[in-house]
């Protein structure tokens, strides 16, 4: 069965390597400071999307991102990777948006895709860590979800078997087509970027990145469909204005606090019975656990 | 991390050289792949935005994974089980790894699925990838064997085997015997015809074989029976898959554990020839030697890169008396001779390899139509160019490699004994890099003729000729000051009219030659970019010039009664 594919995928500062300087004074993420990456788990996702690909031949894998231009460079980063088509939504009227819009905007720019079987994205983003883009987007298309998916055991007769991590454990699911799944880290790594798509798709613009000076791959763009990364706004998904970016936000946010965690001495356990009942026994105490 | 961003501007300013341009062009064919393929450039800007983002590419996953799982590597190695050879997970896993990204066909011609990245760009990687795991480099670096089977193969050889090499086969090179190591000629395994099947069988053993259960070997066998030299030897393609290849044993080696080392039984492995019959060691094996010895000379420069860097960050970090270590002049003098050794090995391999590169252009060139006659003497110029610095790049860069490992353990003093660091990996690799694909003694061996000839000293007076900026003068007498010294001495050994006084004073001549070369090459690149060369330049021509000094002074010392002095 040939799938229609869609991975959702995040433009974020990379928030694991931060330095002293990754916060500016007023509590703002300093984003001169972190490089901008593909967000992790999305890619776990797009790893996902590209095996059932290679199980269901002729399958298509369209990456969605919603960001301003420079969302573009994860897009190519998708197409090196094996992903056939990208869309970037980007419209001023998206700016400020929460989960809430956001998961709004996604479901009207999935809908325009057209027909979809599975919906593919990370179970969070490394810079706001809330999880709940995806679900609200299954939500707002009123499909199934499946969250903290970490492999797929099958696909078949229009119904998907995933399995989940679960708090202590893994648990096994089977849900109907179309459906959402959310993917967490502990699923397989996203495959390199391969250097044969990359010497292609290094080519791959946005129609305003197409129009800009410079731009040097205007006959390869116009002879090869694949290099043009679509880009919609607003009104190409046809979404209420007032539902997008801050209008459409209901978060507020009250305050930020710069939290700094005190260094505090370490100690040293063996793997001794004895070593590790003293452990538990002072993490008891301090409240640590239990 | 990555090893291509943290180290951009010096292996940049090898891409962005004049002649890279010419390199480029040649490789690409004036640009006419395009059309074609949609991964070939339409012009040389778009070729190097292309070779930077695959060597960003490389710098990351060497970084990220094939470092960190270098310790797993060595530590697992390859196993034995039922004659055939099982990676380490680590080492599979890199290999699978390098074969999604798309790495396995760096420079075969596009039509048989390569990247068709011109020899220098190829170096580039294999110098990071050395960096980062030289073991893995191995196993992965045999990729460059697909060259012999596109030089002298047939089409349908090619056509056949080169689309496998890109998609990630491994190869190897089955050349040594347990009694034909550096002497090939006395090689014996056996090839015989077979009428009746249409093909060679080949018979026998063949020992210290790098990668030896490879899908894809290169075989070198004596096809004449009842000949006794190298013109007797042919070259052979065999596939594992065929069967007839067992392996009886992985050496245990003191280094580059990762990569087995096999001793392999041919057992009526069916073979087909590649190129003639008597051509194998006279012609092919010859060639693919000289990459082979390119490769070494990369890893090389790779892995005295990694043990500067381990030097650097543990001096860096380290604290006595209150003080990073980095702080005291003895520790630092290490630091910074080792930085110097490493930029004239490094500005030594590119000039190799660009020349390699330029001979081999013009060899791919002939093969579509004649060369003028101007074209032909340019040819034959970059083809002696690389002739004769090959063997200078793989024996001083490989005693480069081993001193800047002996000096990172000594930078971290009793931790650089331990088990724990990386330095200690990387003096154990290192050490047979002057000892495989030709010994450092070998590599002086097909070097002193350019001695003896005069052709060194007519380089180091074309690499002289060259404008530098006001401030590096006064370094620029040094080196010529350097040449002159090493001049007498060639003329001094000549004088004798005596081989074995010339034998014997060899190693100083071709080091002379080396150190004064590799000065004079370190000057253009800082002339290039003194910010980024100039001060190394100034603490490498200090040590050549000691260096240069004292075998002068050992050559002026000799008479050829000396040789009844040693002992035999």
């Amino acid at each position: 069965m040939k799938l229609n594919i869609i991975v959702l995928a995040k433009q974020v500062p990379d928030t694991r390597n931060v330095g002293g300087d990754a916060m500016n004074a007023d509590g703002t993420i300093n984003r001169a400071a972190l490089p901008a990456i593909f967000n992790p788990e999305d890619l776990n996702a797009l790893e996902q999307a590209l095996r059932l690909k290679e199980e269901h031949p002729g399958s298509r894998i369209t990456v969605l991102t919603m960001g301003p231009q420079r969302a573009a460079d994860i897009l190519r980063e998708a197409l090196y990777r094996g992903a056939d088509e990208a869309v970037l939504l980007s419209d001023r009227a998206f700016a400020g948006a929460d989960t809430l819009a956001t998961s709004y905007a996604l479901a009207a720019a999935i809908k325009k895709i057209g027909s979809c079987d599975i919906v593919l994205c990370g179970r969070q983003a490394i810079d706001g860590d809330t999880a709940q883009v995806g679900p609200q987007v299954a939500q707002q298309l009123g499909i199934p979800q499946v969250t903290y998916a970490r492999r797929i055991v099958s696909l078949q007769d229009g119904h998907i078997t995933v399995e989940r991590g679960i708090e202590n454990g893994v648990e096994t699911v089977k849900a109907p087509l179309p459906l959402l799944l959310t993917v967490d880290g502990a699923a397989a790594e996203c495959r390199p970027q391969n250097v044969y798509r990359m010497l292609r798709f290094h080519r791959a613009a946005t129609p305003t990145e197409q129009a800009a000076e410079g731009f040097r791959y205007s006959a390869q763009v116009a002879a090869d469909e694949a290099l043009t990364i679509k880009e919609w706004t607003l009104a190409d998904v046809g979404g209420d204005a007032l539902r997008c970016g801050l209008s459409g936000s209901p978060t507020k946010v009250r305050k930020v606090e710069n939290i700094v965690f005190q260094a505090k001495e370490s100690k040293r356990y063996t793997a001794s019975d004895e070593d590790i009942k003293s452990l538990v026994g002072e993490l008891l105490s301090n409240h640590t656990i239990g | 991390m990555n090893y291509y961003t943290d180290n951009k501007k010096v292996l940049r300013h090898y891409l962005s050289h004049p002649l890279m341009k010419r390199i480029v062009a040649m490789q690409e064919r004036g640009y006419t792949q395009a059309a074609q393929y949609n991964y070939a450039p339409v012009d040389f800007d778009e070729a190097v935005e292309g070779y930077e983002k695959v060597l960003e590419l490389v710098g990351e996953l060497c970084a990220e994974v094939i470092a960190p799982n270098a310790m797993e590597v060595e530590k697992e190695g390859p196993v034995l089980e039922n004659g055939r050879v099982v990676y380490a997970p680590a080492t599979q896993r890199n290999l699978d790894l390098f074969r999604k990204a798309g790495l396995m066909g760096i420079s075969l011609p596009r039509e048989y699925g390569g990247l068709n990245f011109p020899r220098t760009v190829f170096i580039l990687i294999e110098d990071i990838v050395s960096r980062a795991d030289a073991a893995f480099g191995n196993l992965w670096g045999l990729q460059d064997c697909a060259e012999t089977i596109h030089n002298f193969g047939s089409e349908e050889q090619r056509r056949r085997y080169l689309p496998r090499i890109s998609a990630g086969e491994t190869m190897s090179m089955d050349l040594t015997e347990p009694d034909a190591g550096s002497d090939l000629q006395s090689v014996r395994l056996k090839a015989a015809y077979s009428e009746e099947d249409g093909c060679w069988y080949l018979d026998g053993v063949k020992r210290f074989i790098t990668n030896g259960d490879a899908d894809v070997h290169l075989v070198l066998a004596r096809s004449e029976e009842g000949s006794v030299d190298g013109r007797g030897l042919s070259l052979f393609i065999v596939e594992k898959e065929c069967g007839g290849i067992h392996i009886r044993r992985i050496e245990e080696k003191m280094g580059i554990h990762g990569s087995p080392t096999c001793e392999i039984v041919f057992k009526h492995a069916r073979a087909e020839l590649c190129g003639s019959r008597r051509m194998g060691l006279i012609k092919y094996v010859m060639a693919l030697m000289n990459g082979a010895r390119l490769g070494i000379a990369t890893q090389s420069v790779g892995l005295a890169q990694a043990a500067y860097n381990e030097a650097n960050t543990f001096a860096h970090s380290r604290k006595q008396f209150g003080k990073e270590i980095i702080n005291f002049a003895p520790v630092y003098e290490i630091v910074g001779t080792m930085k110097a050794r490493l930029d004239a090995a490094r500005s030594l391999l590119y000039e190799t390899s660009r020349n390699v590169d330029m001979a081999g252009q013009f060899t791919a060139l002939a093969a579509g139509r004649p060369l003028t006659p101007e074209e032909r003497s340019e040819s034959k110029l970059f083809a002696k160019k690389a002739d004769a610095l090959t063997p200078i790049v793989k024996g001083i860069g490989s005693e480069i490699a081993n001193l800047n490992a002996y000096d990172c353990v000594q930078v971290h003093g009793g931790s650089g004994y331990m088990r724990d660091y990386v330095c200690e990996r990387l003096y154990r690799d290192a050490r047979i890099t002057s000892i495989y694909e030709g010994t450092t003694q070998l590599q002086v061996v097909a070097a002193i003729r350019y001695a003896t000839s005069g052709f060194y000293s007519q380089l180091l007076d074309e690499y002289m000729a060259i404008e530098v900026p006001e401030t590096l003068v006064p370094l620029r007498d040094r080196i010529a000051a350097m040449l002159e010294n090493y001049r007498s001495a060639v003329e001094r050994v000549q004088s004798f009219g005596c081989q074995e006084s010339l034998d014997l004073l060899s190693r100083r001549i071709y080091e002379m030659a080396a150190y004064c070369i590799m000065a004079a090459l370190l000057l253009a690149d800082a002339a290039a970019d003194e910010e980024l060369f100039a001060a190394s330049l100034h603490r490498f021509v200090a040590l050549a010039e000691a260096l240069v000094a004292g075998h002068a002074t050992y050559v002026a010392g000799y008479t050829p009664e000396m040789i009844k002095n040693y002992d035999k």
